[in-house]
């Protein structure tokens, strides 16, 4: 065993390394939170999530219609097995984001949201100025606040100092199944964070969310990869393996990268030290 | 004094729901218009009366007056 | 939650048992990860004994980072003692209560003769250094830099611990940096150490950077003494204050010293060895462990030790110091808080810099846009011969 120093190493350094994701209080298993949009079926949707393990999943709102087709999510939601969290997809800015979560909390019954605002109906990007603004507002009205943003260190700082429980910077565009486009920006978020980071959109592969487990992240978001793959349920099996994969590896202590290659310096830098010794 | 929303001589009340105009028999109360639609508690169900929630506990006595515009959503699919 | 909680997880023996386990395997797997960013077990690994061996590959990297972080410049800044006055007995120190010392606090007059020595030699950047009391306190250094904010564009301290408020009043009163170092982060050493006076607090020690950050102070150093206790896990510990305080204080920025013990007029102690070769190597841990930070290395070195070690991870430089109150100007023959041991002026050091191919650069460019910039509603003659209002890089 290389590091045989046990007390040092399971000396917890920070809470958010122990193998139990908590968020607002709340204990997670599993690192793999899924979305429930574009299924078939709420029937494959329900088989899904379960292939998954997840113990968390995100809701949207809409307006019902008045005559037709009812929406029965919530029948094929069990609230017992999955942690529901609204979204407020659909608004375009901070008032509306506080009328939505609102509403959600009265209609599910939880405090929980995921502060979500794009102005933007075409690429789907995250306005982080309202979101800001909303984020400050709804902490102070008692939500546990999870704020959907571009993967922009300073701002996810300015978030959780407005008292947000996690923060969720996105991977790549919405629904693109690029990954971790925004790597580099990441690694800052994940290395000034004090609150959990869950990153949130563009996952399109159980590798991508993997790496974003070694990568430091403590959870992820996948609803597009699993939904429009031809076999969700597989899919969804499937990244649950990656994000297990991802964590156990970045748990155990990665290695790192073995080339870093150095410049012959012409003579050697400590060789003056031998001599001294004072 | 009674309340405004009491109308001594049945006027219908005219409302919009989700922007859709609805016309209601007087003293009509928000459970009862979401009944009508097919909608009660539990279903994942919130509503808005000039962009104010109005809380679940609040629907059975809740009387709506002409020109309120209801916004009645409920979850759905979503990332 | 303060670094006082952070602190009391761990214990400071366990520390330095769990760093003489670290493998050679252990440093490998760090120096791969310089880059991609190293954890505290990282940090560990590289203040190990087994990291000793890689000394020469940890300074080459150390040497690459920091220049690609830093460029190749140097910061030159000049210690002002303005009182060896103290509350406190600390084994240590020169400046201790119990010793029967001239003492001494500058006035007004005092202290602007030693501002022009240090303007002579081109110092833009002054770190006010005095013992600790109580009559000597937010009012006197609130003055001082009222009084010196016209001459330096970055003026730091290293005084007692003060509250938050006080440390906000200073900051409009033009502080750019603190310097509070705890001397040591093991409870035990501390309580052996601190005999007499405020300073025996040690939590309230310890949770100055914190205070600092809430403040909005901009720089916060940090540090510990080695020689009173096992290097290793005070660099450690060390390492640990950093990281708590760049989460939970991210606009600030931080540097890091190296105070050693060194002789000096007081009691004898004993000293817990830590020489030259491993000053190196926590230099270069704490660069490969954080590419941010400020590394600072003082005149307590000697000359032939700067010359060589300066480029291994270092960003600043005292130079021509003076550790006695009024030392500058002459006057008084005030008792030293240490001895120098690189006692070259700065020009020499400036010109050693330079055939070392590195700028040297006077100024903090902190201070320009803090709203601060008193200097140009006052232009002391000194000033209008160096240039601009705005001060220049040299």
């Amino acid at each position: 065993m290389m590091s045989d120093s046990p007390e040092f190493n399971q000396r917890s350094l920070s809470k958010m390394n122990a193998s139990t994701l908590v968020i607002a209080g709340t204990e997670f298993s599993s690192r793999l939170f899924l979305g429930t949009g574009k299924y078939s079926s709420g029937a494959v949707m329900a088989q899904s999530l379960e292939a998954s393990g997840t113990q968390l999943v995100t809701v949207a709102l809409r307006r019902v219609h008045t005559d037709g087709a009812r929406d029965d999510i919530l029948a094929h939601l069990d609230r017992n097995r999955y942690k529901l969290l609204p979204n407020t997809s659909g608004v375009r800015d901070a008032k509306e984001a506080v009328l939505a979560a609102e509403l959600a909390r009265d209609a599910l019954e939880t405090n929980w949201v995921k502060l979500e605002i794009h102005p933007d109906p075409k690429y789907l990007m995250p306005d982080p100025i309202e979101t800001l603004k909303a984020a400050r507002d709804l902490v102070q009205r008692g939500f546990v606040v999870l704020p959907y943003v571009h993967a922009d260190p300073v701002l996810c700082k300015q978030l959780e100092e407005a008292g947000c429980a996690a923060v969720m910077p996105l991977g790549a565009p919405i629904g693109s199944n690029r990954g971790l486009e925004s790597r580099a920006f990441l690694e800052i978020i994940i290395a000034q964070s004090k609150v959990p980071v869950i990153i949130d959109a563009g996952l399109g592969a159980p590798s991508h969310a993997a790496a974003a487990l070694e990568l430091g992240a403590h959870a992820v978001l996948v609803n597009t990869a699993i939904a429009s793959a031809p076999d969700p349920i597989a899919m969804g099996h499937a990244f649950k393996l990656g994000v297990q994969a991802g964590r156990i590896a970045y748990e155990s202590g990665l290695a790192g990268r073995s080339t870093n290659s150095l410049a012959q310096a012409t003579s050697p830098l400590t060789a003056f030290l031998s001599e001294s010794q004072s | 004094m009674p309340a405004p929303q009491i109308l001594s001589t049945g006027t219908p009340v005219t409302v919009t729901v989700n922007d859709k105009p609805h016309t209601l028999a007087e003293a009509t109360t928000l459970a009862q218009l979401l009944a009508s639609i097919g909608l009660s508690a539990g279903q994942g169900v919130a509503v808005a009366i000039d962009h104010a929630v109005v809380p679940r506990s609040a629907w059975s006595t809740h009387l709506l007056a002409d020109g309120d515009q209801v916004l009645v959503i409920q979850a759905t699919q979503g990332g | 939650m303060t670094f006082v909680d952070v602190w009391k997880q761990h214990d400071f023996a366990e520390i330095g048992r769990a760093i003489q386990r670290k493998t050679a395997v252990d440093v490998q797997r760090a120096l791969g990860r310089v880059g991609a960013g190293l954890d505290l077990e990282d940090l560990a690994a590289l203040l190990s004994p087994a990291a000793a061996p890689f000394l020469e590959q940890m300074a080459q990297l150390s040497q690459r980072r920091t220049v690609e972080r830093f460029g190749r410049t140097m910061q030159l800044y000049a210690p002002m003692y303005l009182t060896n006055i103290c509350a406190n007995v600390c084994t240590y120190c020169g400046f201790s209560a119990k010793n029967r010392i001239p003492r001494k606090a500058l006035n007004d007059a005092e202290m602007l003769a030693e501002a022009d020595v240090l303007q002579g030699h081109g110092f833009d950047h002054v770190l006010l250094v005095t013992g600790e009391s109580s009559r000597y306190g937010a009012a006197y250094f609130s003055n001082a830099l009222r009084l010196l904010r016209p001459r330096f564009s970055s003026l730091s301290i290293e005084v007692q611990p003060l509250t938050e408020a006080e440390y906000a009043g200073l900051s409009a009163d033009g502080l750019s940096a603190v310097l509070v170092y705890q001397e040591t982060y093991n409870a035990e050493v501390y309580a052996r150490h601190h005999l007499k006076g405020p300073k025996m607090d040690m939590a309230y020690r310890l949770e100055t950077p914190d205070r600092l950050g809430r403040a909005g102070v901009k720089k916060i150093g940090l540090g510990a003494l080695y020689g009173l206790s096992d290097w290793r896990a005070e660099s450690w510990f060390i390492g640990l204050h950093l990281r708590h305080m760049e989460r939970s204080h991210w606009r600030t920025r931080y540097s890091i010293s190296f105070p050693r013990l060194r002789p000096h007029e007081g009691s004898e102690i004993d000293i817990t060895p830590f020489n030259e070769r491993e000053l190196v190597q926590a230099a270069c841990a704490f660069r490969l462990f954080n590419l941010e930070v400020e590394l600072a290395l003082s005149t307590r070195e000697g000359a032939a030790f700067r010359d060589r070690a300066l480029g291994l991870g270092f960003t600043s430089m005292s130079a021509g110091s003076r550790t006695n109150p009024g030392g500058y100007a002459g006057e008084t023959p005030s008792l030293k808080q240490f001895d120098i041991d690189d006692s070259r002026s700065p020009a020499e050091v400036a010109a050693l810099l330079r055939s070392q191919g590195y700028d040297p650069v006077w100024k903090d460019w902190d201070s320009t846009y803090d709203g601060n910039d008193v200097r140009a509603a006052c232009m002391p003659k000194t000033q209008a011969l160096r240039g601009s209002a705005l001060g220049s890089a040299r």
